[in-house]
Protein backbone atom coordinates (compact mmCIF):
# COMPACT_ATOMS: atom_id res chain seq x y z
CA UNK A 1 0.00 0.00 0.00
CA UNK A 2 1.05 3.93 -0.29
CA UNK A 3 1.55 5.83 2.74
CA UNK A 4 -1.50 7.92 2.43
CA UNK A 5 -4.99 6.72 1.31
CA UNK A 6 -6.15 9.70 -0.92
CA UNK A 7 -8.37 8.00 -3.51
CA UNK A 8 -9.82 4.74 -3.83
CA UNK A 9 -8.00 5.03 -7.69
CA UNK A 10 -4.82 4.34 -5.26
CA UNK A 11 -5.47 0.74 -4.30
CA UNK A 12 -4.65 -2.05 -6.62
CA UNK A 13 -6.66 -5.45 -6.73
CA UNK A 14 -4.11 -6.17 -4.48
CA UNK A 15 -4.04 -3.76 -1.94
CA UNK A 16 -7.94 -3.77 -1.61
CA UNK A 17 -8.12 -7.49 -1.03
CA UNK A 18 -5.33 -7.22 1.93
CA UNK A 19 -7.43 -4.13 3.37
CA UNK A 20 -10.44 -6.37 3.35
CA UNK A 21 -9.12 -9.38 4.23
CA UNK A 22 -7.33 -7.62 7.66
CA UNK A 23 -10.40 -6.12 8.04
CA UNK A 24 -12.37 -9.71 8.04
CA UNK A 25 -9.61 -10.65 10.49
CA UNK A 26 -9.87 -7.82 12.88
CA UNK A 27 -13.66 -7.82 12.85
CA UNK A 28 -13.54 -11.05 14.39
CA UNK A 29 -12.44 -9.19 17.44
CA UNK A 30 -15.66 -8.21 18.59
CA UNK A 31 -16.14 -11.87 19.86
CA UNK A 32 -13.16 -11.83 22.00
CA UNK A 33 -13.21 -10.79 25.68
CA UNK A 34 -11.12 -7.33 25.25
CA UNK A 35 -11.79 -6.08 21.99
CA UNK A 36 -8.54 -3.98 22.07
CA UNK A 37 -4.95 -4.66 20.35
CA UNK A 38 -1.96 -3.30 21.34
CA UNK A 39 -0.44 -2.70 17.66
CA UNK A 40 -0.72 1.02 18.04
CA UNK A 41 0.54 2.18 21.23
CA UNK A 42 2.59 5.16 21.73
CA UNK A 43 1.11 6.61 18.44
CA UNK A 44 -1.11 9.49 17.67
CA UNK A 45 -4.41 9.62 15.13
CA UNK A 46 -5.52 12.70 14.50
CA UNK A 47 -9.33 13.62 13.44
CA UNK A 48 -9.31 16.69 11.31
CA UNK A 49 -12.78 17.25 10.54
CA UNK A 50 -13.74 20.79 8.83
CA UNK A 51 -17.61 19.60 7.98
CA UNK A 52 -19.55 17.77 10.78
CA UNK A 53 -19.81 14.15 10.66
CA UNK A 54 -20.81 12.06 13.66
CA UNK A 55 -20.61 8.68 11.74
CA UNK A 56 -17.21 8.79 9.82
CA UNK A 57 -15.43 10.36 13.37
CA UNK A 58 -16.56 8.44 15.54
CA UNK A 59 -16.07 5.23 13.39
CA UNK A 60 -12.01 6.08 12.90
CA UNK A 61 -12.24 6.82 16.70
CA UNK A 62 -13.36 3.55 17.51
CA UNK A 63 -10.98 2.24 15.30
CA UNK A 64 -8.02 4.16 16.52
CA UNK A 65 -8.57 3.21 19.72
CA UNK A 66 -8.85 -0.49 19.00
CA UNK A 67 -5.95 -0.45 18.13
CA UNK A 68 -4.23 1.38 21.65
CA UNK A 69 -3.43 4.82 19.45
CA UNK A 70 -3.86 7.66 21.23
CA UNK A 71 -6.87 9.80 19.40
CA UNK A 72 -7.20 13.40 18.79
CA UNK A 73 -10.17 15.05 17.75
CA UNK A 74 -10.12 18.52 16.17
CA UNK A 75 -13.01 19.79 14.74
CA UNK A 76 -13.33 23.19 13.01
CA UNK A 77 -15.74 24.66 14.71
CA UNK A 78 -15.05 26.73 17.66
CA UNK A 79 -11.33 26.08 16.83
CA UNK A 80 -8.80 28.29 15.75
CA UNK A 81 -10.04 27.35 11.84
CA UNK A 82 -13.17 29.51 12.70
CA UNK A 83 -10.93 32.34 13.89
CA UNK A 84 -9.67 31.66 10.02
CA UNK A 85 -6.59 29.91 10.40
CA UNK A 86 -5.59 28.60 7.10
CA UNK A 87 -5.23 24.40 6.38
CA UNK A 88 -0.94 24.77 6.33
CA UNK A 89 -1.03 26.46 10.02
CA UNK A 90 -3.52 24.34 11.10
CA UNK A 91 -1.16 21.12 9.58
CA UNK A 92 1.78 22.57 10.71
CA UNK A 93 0.39 22.76 14.43
CA UNK A 94 -0.32 18.79 14.14
CA UNK A 95 2.93 18.02 13.14
CA UNK A 96 4.29 19.65 15.93
CA UNK A 97 2.14 17.47 17.95
CA UNK A 98 3.28 14.66 16.18
CA UNK A 99 1.13 13.29 14.60
CA UNK A 100 1.63 9.77 13.09
CA UNK A 101 -1.57 9.77 11.00
CA UNK A 102 -4.27 12.58 10.07
CA UNK A 103 -7.91 11.62 9.30
CA UNK A 104 -8.55 14.33 7.56
CA UNK A 105 -12.64 15.65 6.15
CA UNK A 106 -12.46 18.77 4.48
CA UNK A 107 -15.49 21.13 2.44
CA UNK A 108 -12.76 21.35 -0.41
CA UNK A 109 -12.10 18.95 -2.85
CA UNK A 110 -8.25 17.98 -3.35
CA UNK A 111 -7.56 19.30 0.89
CA UNK A 112 -6.36 15.59 2.19
CA UNK A 113 -4.15 15.77 -1.23
CA UNK A 114 -2.73 18.87 -0.30
CA UNK A 115 -2.09 17.75 3.17
CA UNK A 116 -0.12 14.76 1.34
CA UNK A 117 1.61 16.05 -0.66
CA UNK A 118 3.06 19.71 0.75
CA UNK A 119 5.48 18.86 3.07
CA UNK A 120 3.27 19.86 5.93
CA UNK A 121 3.11 16.47 7.96
CA UNK A 122 5.33 13.78 7.98
CA UNK A 123 2.23 11.37 8.78
CA UNK A 124 0.07 9.35 6.79
CA UNK A 125 -2.90 10.99 5.74
CA UNK A 126 -6.21 9.17 5.53
CA UNK A 127 -9.11 10.89 3.53
CA UNK A 128 -12.01 11.07 4.96
CA UNK A 129 -14.39 12.63 2.89
CA UNK A 130 -13.01 15.90 0.60
CA UNK A 131 -16.11 17.98 -1.03
CA UNK A 132 -17.73 16.04 -3.87
CA UNK A 133 -14.30 14.22 -4.84
CA UNK A 134 -13.65 10.46 -2.37
CA UNK A 135 -14.71 8.61 0.66
CA UNK A 136 -12.43 6.04 -0.13
CA UNK A 137 -12.79 4.07 3.69
CA UNK A 138 -16.53 3.96 2.76
CA UNK A 139 -16.30 2.31 -0.46
CA UNK A 140 -13.54 -0.03 1.33
CA UNK A 141 -16.66 -0.85 3.97
CA UNK A 142 -18.99 -1.08 1.25
CA UNK A 143 -17.12 -3.37 -0.90
CA UNK A 144 -16.37 -5.38 2.91
CA UNK A 145 -20.16 -5.04 3.30
CA UNK A 146 -20.95 -6.81 -0.25
CA UNK A 147 -18.74 -8.98 0.13
CA UNK A 148 -19.74 -10.67 2.92
CA UNK A 149 -23.26 -10.80 2.21
CA UNK A 150 -22.54 -12.10 -1.83
CA UNK A 151 -19.75 -14.32 -1.08
CA UNK A 152 -20.39 -16.60 1.65
CA UNK A 153 -23.49 -18.19 3.69
CA UNK A 154 -24.38 -16.09 7.04
CA UNK A 155 -22.35 -16.94 9.71
CA UNK A 156 -19.17 -18.23 7.27
CA UNK A 157 -17.33 -14.55 6.86
CA UNK A 158 -13.95 -16.26 6.81
CA UNK A 159 -14.79 -17.86 3.23
CA UNK A 160 -14.68 -14.81 2.20
CA UNK A 161 -11.26 -13.91 2.67
CA UNK A 162 -9.63 -13.45 -0.90
CA UNK A 163 -12.42 -13.15 -2.74
CA UNK A 164 -13.27 -9.96 -5.23
CA UNK A 165 -16.46 -9.14 -6.51
CA UNK A 166 -16.61 -10.20 -9.96
CA UNK A 167 -18.92 -10.45 -12.32
CA UNK A 168 -21.03 -8.56 -9.48
CA UNK A 169 -23.54 -6.14 -10.66
CA UNK A 170 -23.90 -2.67 -8.72
CA UNK A 171 -26.26 -0.39 -8.63
CA UNK A 172 -25.80 3.46 -6.98
CA UNK A 173 -28.98 5.68 -7.01
CA UNK A 174 -29.24 8.94 -6.18
CA UNK A 175 -27.28 12.39 -6.31
CA UNK A 176 -24.34 11.45 -7.55
CA UNK A 177 -23.03 15.29 -8.73
CA UNK A 178 -22.57 15.90 -5.01
CA UNK A 179 -21.04 11.97 -4.11
CA UNK A 180 -18.24 11.24 -3.06
CA UNK A 181 -19.40 7.86 -1.80
CA UNK A 182 -20.37 6.96 -5.37
CA UNK A 183 -17.10 8.66 -7.15
CA UNK A 184 -14.88 6.44 -4.59
CA UNK A 185 -17.29 3.07 -4.78
CA UNK A 186 -17.05 3.27 -8.80
CA UNK A 187 -13.39 3.26 -8.81
CA UNK A 188 -12.92 0.59 -6.04
CA UNK A 189 -15.67 -1.89 -7.48
CA UNK A 190 -14.56 -1.45 -10.55
CA UNK A 191 -10.95 -2.52 -9.46
CA UNK A 192 -12.67 -5.63 -7.72
CA UNK A 193 -14.27 -6.58 -10.75
CA UNK A 194 -17.64 -5.75 -10.48
CA UNK A 195 -20.39 -3.89 -12.74
CA UNK A 196 -21.53 -0.61 -11.59
CA UNK A 197 -24.47 1.11 -12.77
CA UNK A 198 -25.17 4.86 -11.82
CA UNK A 199 -28.79 5.98 -12.25
CA UNK A 200 -29.64 9.15 -11.50
CA UNK A 201 -32.01 11.89 -12.95
CA UNK A 202 -30.03 13.66 -16.08
CA UNK A 203 -29.28 16.95 -13.76
CA UNK A 204 -27.71 14.88 -11.46
CA UNK A 205 -24.76 13.21 -13.44
CA UNK A 206 -21.48 15.10 -13.17
CA UNK A 207 -19.82 16.53 -16.12
CA UNK A 208 -17.32 13.51 -17.56
CA UNK A 209 -19.52 10.73 -16.29
CA UNK A 210 -18.86 8.93 -19.25
CA UNK A 211 -15.29 8.85 -18.54
CA UNK A 212 -15.83 6.56 -15.51
CA UNK A 213 -15.56 3.36 -15.48
CA UNK A 214 -19.40 2.29 -15.56
CA UNK A 215 -22.33 2.48 -17.23
CA UNK A 216 -24.87 5.20 -16.70
CA UNK A 217 -28.65 4.97 -17.01
CA UNK A 218 -31.70 7.17 -16.02
CA UNK A 219 -34.07 4.27 -15.47
CA UNK A 220 -34.37 2.66 -12.04
CA UNK A 221 -37.26 -0.27 -12.60
CA UNK A 222 -35.05 -1.33 -15.88
CA UNK A 223 -31.72 -2.28 -13.84
CA UNK A 224 -33.46 -3.77 -10.72
CA UNK A 225 -34.13 -7.30 -11.78
CA UNK A 226 -30.56 -8.18 -12.64
CA UNK A 227 -28.54 -6.25 -9.13
CA UNK A 228 -27.00 -7.74 -6.64
CA UNK A 229 -26.49 -4.78 -5.15
CA UNK A 230 -28.51 -1.36 -4.96
CA UNK A 231 -27.11 1.42 -3.12
CA UNK A 232 -29.29 4.00 -1.86
CA UNK A 233 -27.10 7.70 -1.70
CA UNK A 234 -28.82 10.44 0.17
CA UNK A 235 -30.57 13.19 -1.88
CA UNK A 236 -29.85 16.81 -0.03
CA UNK A 237 -34.15 18.39 -0.07
CA UNK A 238 -32.05 21.27 -0.23
CA UNK A 239 -30.93 20.54 -3.92
CA UNK A 240 -34.49 20.69 -4.83
CA UNK A 241 -35.01 24.40 -4.25
CA UNK A 242 -33.55 27.32 -7.11
CA UNK A 243 -31.08 28.35 -4.69
CA UNK A 244 -29.80 24.79 -3.98
CA UNK A 245 -29.19 24.68 -7.55
CA UNK A 246 -32.48 23.39 -8.49
CA UNK A 247 -31.42 20.11 -9.40
CA UNK A 248 -35.20 17.80 -9.31
CA UNK A 249 -38.65 19.91 -8.98
CA UNK A 250 -40.19 18.22 -6.15
CA UNK A 251 -38.76 15.67 -3.41
CA UNK A 252 -42.72 13.92 -4.52
CA UNK A 253 -41.18 13.55 -7.97
CA UNK A 254 -37.67 12.93 -7.09
CA UNK A 255 -38.88 10.21 -4.39
CA UNK A 256 -41.70 8.26 -7.35
CA UNK A 257 -38.82 8.14 -9.94
CA UNK A 258 -36.16 7.32 -7.93
CA UNK A 259 -37.20 6.10 -4.54
CA UNK A 260 -36.40 2.82 -3.47
CA UNK A 261 -40.05 1.36 -1.93
CA UNK A 262 -41.92 -1.88 -1.57
CA UNK A 263 -42.53 -2.55 -4.98
CA UNK A 264 -39.24 -1.36 -6.38
CA UNK A 265 -37.64 -3.90 -4.03
CA UNK A 266 -39.89 -6.82 -5.11
CA UNK A 267 -38.46 -6.36 -8.56
CA UNK A 268 -34.29 -7.18 -7.17
CA UNK A 269 -33.24 -10.77 -7.39
CA UNK A 270 -33.73 -12.74 -3.82
CA UNK A 271 -30.07 -12.53 -2.82
CA UNK A 272 -29.84 -8.83 -3.94
CA UNK A 273 -28.77 -6.26 -0.80
CA UNK A 274 -29.82 -2.87 -0.32
CA UNK A 275 -27.26 -0.50 0.79
CA UNK A 276 -27.17 3.27 1.92
CA UNK A 277 -24.26 5.34 3.50
CA UNK A 278 -26.15 6.74 5.84
CA UNK A 279 -27.46 9.67 6.81
CA UNK A 280 -30.80 8.23 5.47
CA UNK A 281 -33.97 10.40 4.39
CA UNK A 282 -36.71 7.38 5.30
CA UNK A 283 -39.45 8.18 2.79
CA UNK A 284 -37.04 10.40 0.45
CA UNK A 285 -35.02 7.86 -1.32
CA UNK A 286 -35.50 4.97 0.77
CA UNK A 287 -38.84 3.83 1.85
CA UNK A 288 -38.94 2.62 5.72
CA UNK A 289 -39.97 -1.11 4.71
CA UNK A 290 -36.73 -0.98 2.72
CA UNK A 291 -34.65 0.48 5.50
CA UNK A 292 -35.99 -2.17 7.83
CA UNK A 293 -35.92 -5.31 5.76
CA UNK A 294 -33.62 -8.42 5.78
CA UNK A 295 -32.24 -7.34 2.40
CA UNK A 296 -30.99 -3.96 4.41
CA UNK A 297 -27.14 -4.01 5.26
CA UNK A 298 -27.53 -0.60 6.79
CA UNK A 299 -26.58 -1.36 10.55
CA UNK A 300 -23.72 -3.47 9.09
CA UNK A 301 -22.18 -0.86 7.43
CA UNK A 302 -21.88 0.88 10.03
CA UNK A 303 -20.37 -2.14 12.21
CA UNK A 304 -18.14 -3.01 8.94
CA UNK A 305 -16.95 0.51 9.11
CA UNK A 306 -14.69 0.04 12.08
CA UNK A 307 -13.54 -3.13 11.17
CA UNK A 308 -12.23 -1.24 7.71
CA UNK A 309 -10.80 1.70 9.59
CA UNK A 310 -8.93 -0.41 11.61
CA UNK A 311 -6.98 -2.14 8.98
CA UNK A 312 -6.51 0.55 7.19
CA UNK A 313 -4.55 2.44 10.04
CA UNK A 314 -3.23 -0.68 10.98
CA UNK A 315 -2.02 -1.14 7.32
CA UNK A 316 -0.07 2.52 7.48
CA UNK A 317 1.09 3.09 10.20
CA UNK A 318 2.50 -0.21 11.54
CA UNK A 319 5.14 -0.69 8.46
CA UNK A 320 8.59 1.13 8.43
CA UNK A 321 8.23 4.32 6.67
CA UNK A 322 10.54 6.17 4.75
CA UNK A 323 12.66 8.90 7.41
CA UNK A 324 12.38 6.47 9.99
CA UNK A 325 13.64 2.86 9.13
CA UNK A 326 15.81 2.35 12.47
CA UNK B 1 5.19 2.15 3.65
CA UNK B 2 8.08 1.83 1.14
CA UNK B 3 10.32 -0.83 2.26
CA UNK B 4 13.56 1.16 2.22
CA UNK B 5 15.79 -1.57 3.63
CA UNK B 6 14.67 -4.02 1.87
CA UNK B 7 15.11 -2.09 -1.38
CA UNK B 8 18.72 -1.62 -0.45
CA UNK B 9 19.21 -5.28 0.23
CA UNK B 10 17.52 -6.83 -2.72
CA UNK B 11 19.57 -4.67 -4.78
CA UNK B 12 23.03 -6.06 -2.89
CA UNK B 13 21.98 -9.54 -4.06
CA UNK B 14 21.33 -8.77 -7.54
CA UNK B 15 24.65 -7.23 -7.59
CA UNK B 16 26.33 -10.32 -5.97
CA UNK B 17 24.34 -13.80 -6.50
CA UNK B 18 23.90 -15.11 -3.04
CA UNK B 19 23.97 -18.95 -3.10
CA UNK B 20 22.58 -20.93 -0.34
CA UNK B 21 23.74 -24.10 1.04
CA UNK B 22 21.09 -26.08 2.06
CA UNK B 23 21.60 -29.29 4.14
CA UNK B 24 18.64 -31.89 5.68
CA UNK B 25 18.50 -32.27 9.10
CA UNK B 26 15.31 -33.84 10.07
CA UNK B 27 13.72 -36.05 7.43
CA UNK B 28 9.81 -36.93 7.13
CA UNK B 29 10.38 -40.09 9.32
CA UNK B 30 12.37 -37.94 11.86
CA UNK B 31 9.82 -34.77 12.33
CA UNK B 32 7.07 -38.23 12.49
CA UNK B 33 9.12 -39.40 15.83
CA UNK B 34 9.45 -36.00 17.03
CA UNK B 35 5.78 -35.26 17.36
CA UNK B 36 5.13 -38.53 18.69
CA UNK B 37 7.64 -38.24 21.36
CA UNK B 38 5.82 -34.76 22.64
CA UNK B 39 2.51 -35.94 22.09
CA UNK B 40 3.18 -38.47 24.65
CA UNK B 41 5.56 -36.43 26.83
CA UNK B 42 2.41 -33.37 27.05
CA UNK B 43 0.18 -36.42 28.01
CA UNK B 44 2.61 -37.50 30.59
CA UNK B 45 3.18 -33.82 32.06
CA UNK B 46 -0.49 -33.02 32.34
CA UNK B 47 -1.73 -36.23 32.94
CA UNK B 48 -3.99 -37.05 30.27
CA UNK B 49 -5.71 -34.89 27.43
CA UNK B 50 -8.66 -33.21 29.98
CA UNK B 51 -8.65 -29.32 30.12
CA UNK B 52 -5.63 -29.34 27.40
CA UNK B 53 -6.01 -27.10 23.99
CA UNK B 54 -3.44 -26.83 21.16
CA UNK B 55 -3.00 -23.62 20.11
CA UNK B 56 -0.51 -23.18 16.72
CA UNK B 57 0.87 -20.31 15.84
CA UNK B 58 0.72 -19.52 12.19
CA UNK B 59 1.64 -20.25 10.10
CA UNK B 60 3.57 -23.35 10.46
CA UNK B 61 2.78 -24.21 13.92
CA UNK B 62 -0.74 -24.83 13.07
CA UNK B 63 -0.34 -27.81 11.14
CA UNK B 64 2.39 -28.88 13.83
CA UNK B 65 -0.59 -28.62 16.20
CA UNK B 66 -3.47 -30.52 14.13
CA UNK B 67 -0.84 -33.79 13.80
CA UNK B 68 -0.06 -33.01 17.50
CA UNK B 69 -3.71 -33.32 18.52
CA UNK B 70 -4.17 -36.47 16.06
CA UNK B 71 -1.30 -38.42 17.84
CA UNK B 72 -3.04 -37.43 21.14
CA UNK B 73 -6.58 -37.86 20.00
CA UNK B 74 -4.59 -41.82 19.22
CA UNK B 75 -3.43 -42.53 22.34
CA UNK B 76 -6.07 -40.87 24.47
CA UNK B 77 -9.37 -42.20 22.69
CA UNK B 78 -10.85 -38.95 22.90
CA UNK B 79 -10.86 -35.82 20.77
CA UNK B 80 -8.04 -32.55 22.02
CA UNK B 81 -9.03 -29.17 21.57
CA UNK B 82 -6.86 -27.48 19.14
CA UNK B 83 -6.76 -23.89 17.32
CA UNK B 84 -4.36 -21.03 15.72
CA UNK B 85 -3.16 -17.85 17.63
CA UNK B 86 -1.80 -15.01 15.63
CA UNK B 87 0.67 -13.16 17.08
CA UNK B 88 1.24 -10.00 14.67
CA UNK B 89 -0.72 -7.47 16.40
CA UNK B 90 1.36 -8.05 19.33
CA UNK B 91 4.70 -8.06 17.88
CA UNK B 92 7.38 -6.02 18.79
CA UNK B 93 8.33 -5.40 15.50
CA UNK B 94 6.22 -4.15 13.52
CA UNK B 95 7.36 -0.59 13.25
CA UNK B 96 10.89 -2.02 11.41
CA UNK B 97 9.35 -4.28 8.93
CA UNK B 98 6.97 -3.26 6.29
CA UNK B 99 3.00 -4.09 7.24
CA UNK B 100 2.16 -7.38 7.17
CA UNK B 101 -0.89 -9.59 6.40
CA UNK B 102 -3.19 -11.14 9.43
CA UNK B 103 -2.77 -14.56 9.82
CA UNK B 104 -6.40 -16.36 11.10
CA UNK B 105 -6.64 -16.78 14.81
CA UNK B 106 -8.97 -19.41 15.82
CA UNK B 107 -10.06 -20.60 19.05
CA UNK B 108 -11.84 -23.38 20.43
CA UNK B 109 -15.56 -22.02 21.22
CA UNK B 110 -14.69 -23.43 24.22
CA UNK B 111 -12.45 -20.92 25.48
CA UNK B 112 -8.83 -21.03 27.12
CA UNK B 113 -9.84 -19.68 30.57
CA UNK B 114 -8.56 -22.04 33.15
CA UNK B 115 -6.96 -24.59 30.84
CA UNK B 116 -3.94 -25.94 30.16
CA UNK B 117 -2.85 -24.39 26.71
CA UNK B 118 0.34 -25.95 24.99
CA UNK B 119 1.29 -23.40 22.03
CA UNK B 120 3.20 -24.94 19.07
CA UNK B 121 5.27 -23.34 16.62
CA UNK B 122 8.10 -24.56 14.02
CA UNK B 123 11.42 -22.85 15.09
CA UNK B 124 12.29 -21.39 18.74
CA UNK B 125 15.07 -18.92 18.37
CA UNK B 126 14.90 -15.09 19.90
CA UNK B 127 11.94 -16.05 21.50
CA UNK B 128 10.16 -12.97 20.37
CA UNK B 129 7.29 -14.77 18.57
CA UNK B 130 6.47 -16.42 21.98
CA UNK B 131 6.52 -13.31 24.01
CA UNK B 132 4.15 -11.73 21.62
CA UNK B 133 1.89 -15.01 21.45
CA UNK B 134 2.01 -15.30 25.56
CA UNK B 135 0.65 -11.50 25.08
CA UNK B 136 -1.54 -12.53 22.68
CA UNK B 137 -3.28 -15.36 24.73
CA UNK B 138 -3.72 -12.95 27.96
CA UNK B 139 -6.11 -10.69 25.60
CA UNK B 140 -8.12 -14.02 24.76
CA UNK B 141 -8.36 -15.37 28.41
CA UNK B 142 -6.92 -16.40 31.56
CA UNK B 143 -5.11 -19.88 30.99
CA UNK B 144 -4.83 -22.30 34.10
CA UNK B 145 -0.75 -23.38 32.46
CA UNK B 146 1.08 -22.18 29.39
CA UNK B 147 3.59 -24.33 28.16
CA UNK B 148 5.64 -24.78 24.69
CA UNK B 149 6.13 -27.08 22.35
CA UNK B 150 8.28 -26.42 19.36
CA UNK B 151 9.83 -28.57 16.32
CA UNK B 152 13.29 -27.04 16.27
CA UNK B 153 15.40 -25.35 18.78
CA UNK B 154 18.09 -23.59 17.57
CA UNK B 155 19.43 -21.36 20.00
CA UNK B 156 20.21 -17.30 19.89
CA UNK B 157 17.45 -16.61 22.77
CA UNK B 158 16.98 -12.77 23.10
CA UNK B 159 14.29 -12.99 25.98
CA UNK B 160 14.25 -15.26 29.40
CA UNK B 161 11.81 -18.09 27.20
CA UNK B 162 12.59 -21.90 27.12
CA UNK B 163 10.25 -24.55 25.33
CA UNK B 164 8.97 -27.41 27.52
CA UNK B 165 8.82 -29.97 24.62
CA UNK B 166 11.40 -29.84 22.22
CA UNK B 167 11.58 -32.02 18.82
CA UNK B 168 14.72 -31.39 17.96
CA UNK B 169 18.03 -29.18 19.83
CA UNK B 170 19.73 -27.80 16.21
CA UNK B 171 22.89 -25.65 17.24
CA UNK B 172 23.33 -23.23 14.48
CA UNK B 173 25.46 -19.82 13.86
CA UNK B 174 23.33 -16.39 13.94
CA UNK B 175 24.03 -16.71 10.14
CA UNK B 176 22.10 -19.48 9.19
CA UNK B 177 18.56 -20.00 8.15
CA UNK B 178 16.00 -22.57 9.45
CA UNK B 179 13.70 -24.06 7.00
CA UNK B 180 10.81 -25.92 8.41
CA UNK B 181 8.91 -27.39 5.14
CA UNK B 182 5.61 -29.33 5.91
CA UNK B 183 3.50 -31.52 3.69
CA UNK B 184 0.40 -29.17 4.66
CA UNK B 185 2.04 -26.41 3.10
CA UNK B 186 4.82 -27.33 1.39
CA UNK B 187 4.38 -30.61 -0.16
CA UNK B 188 6.80 -32.52 1.63
CA UNK B 189 8.37 -33.13 5.30
CA UNK B 190 11.75 -31.64 6.26
CA UNK B 191 13.64 -29.50 8.22
CA UNK B 192 17.16 -27.62 6.19
CA UNK B 193 19.83 -25.38 7.30
CA UNK B 194 20.51 -22.58 4.91
CA UNK B 195 23.96 -21.34 4.63
CA UNK B 196 23.88 -18.35 3.16
CA UNK B 197 27.27 -17.49 1.54
CA UNK B 198 28.49 -14.07 1.38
Amino acid sequence: MKSHLLSAADLTHEDALLVLDTAEELARLADRPIKKLPTLRGRTVVNLFFEDSTRTRISFEAAAKRLSADVINFSAKGSSVAKGESLKDTALTLEAMGADAVVVRHHASGAPHRLAHSGWIRGAVVNAGDGTHEHPTQALLDAFTMRRRLNAGPGEHQATVGTDLAGRRVTIVGDVLHSRVARSNVLLLHTLGAEVTLVAPPTLFPVGVDAWPCVTSYDLDGELAKSDVVMMLRVQRERMAPAGGGFFPSAREYSRRYGLDGRRMAMLPDHAIVMHPGPMNRGMEIAAEVADSARSTIVEQVTNGVSVRMAVLYLLLSGASEGESA
Amino acid sequence: MTPTRSTSSTAGSASRPQTALSRTVLEAADISRALTRIAHEILERNKGAADLVLLGIPSRGVPLAHRLAARIAAVEGSDVMVGSLDVTMYRDDLRLKPARALERTDLPPEGVEGRTVVLVDDVLFSGRTIRAALDALGDVGRPGRVQLAVLVDRGHRELPIRADYVGKNLPTSAGERVRVRLEEMDGSDAVCIETVAR
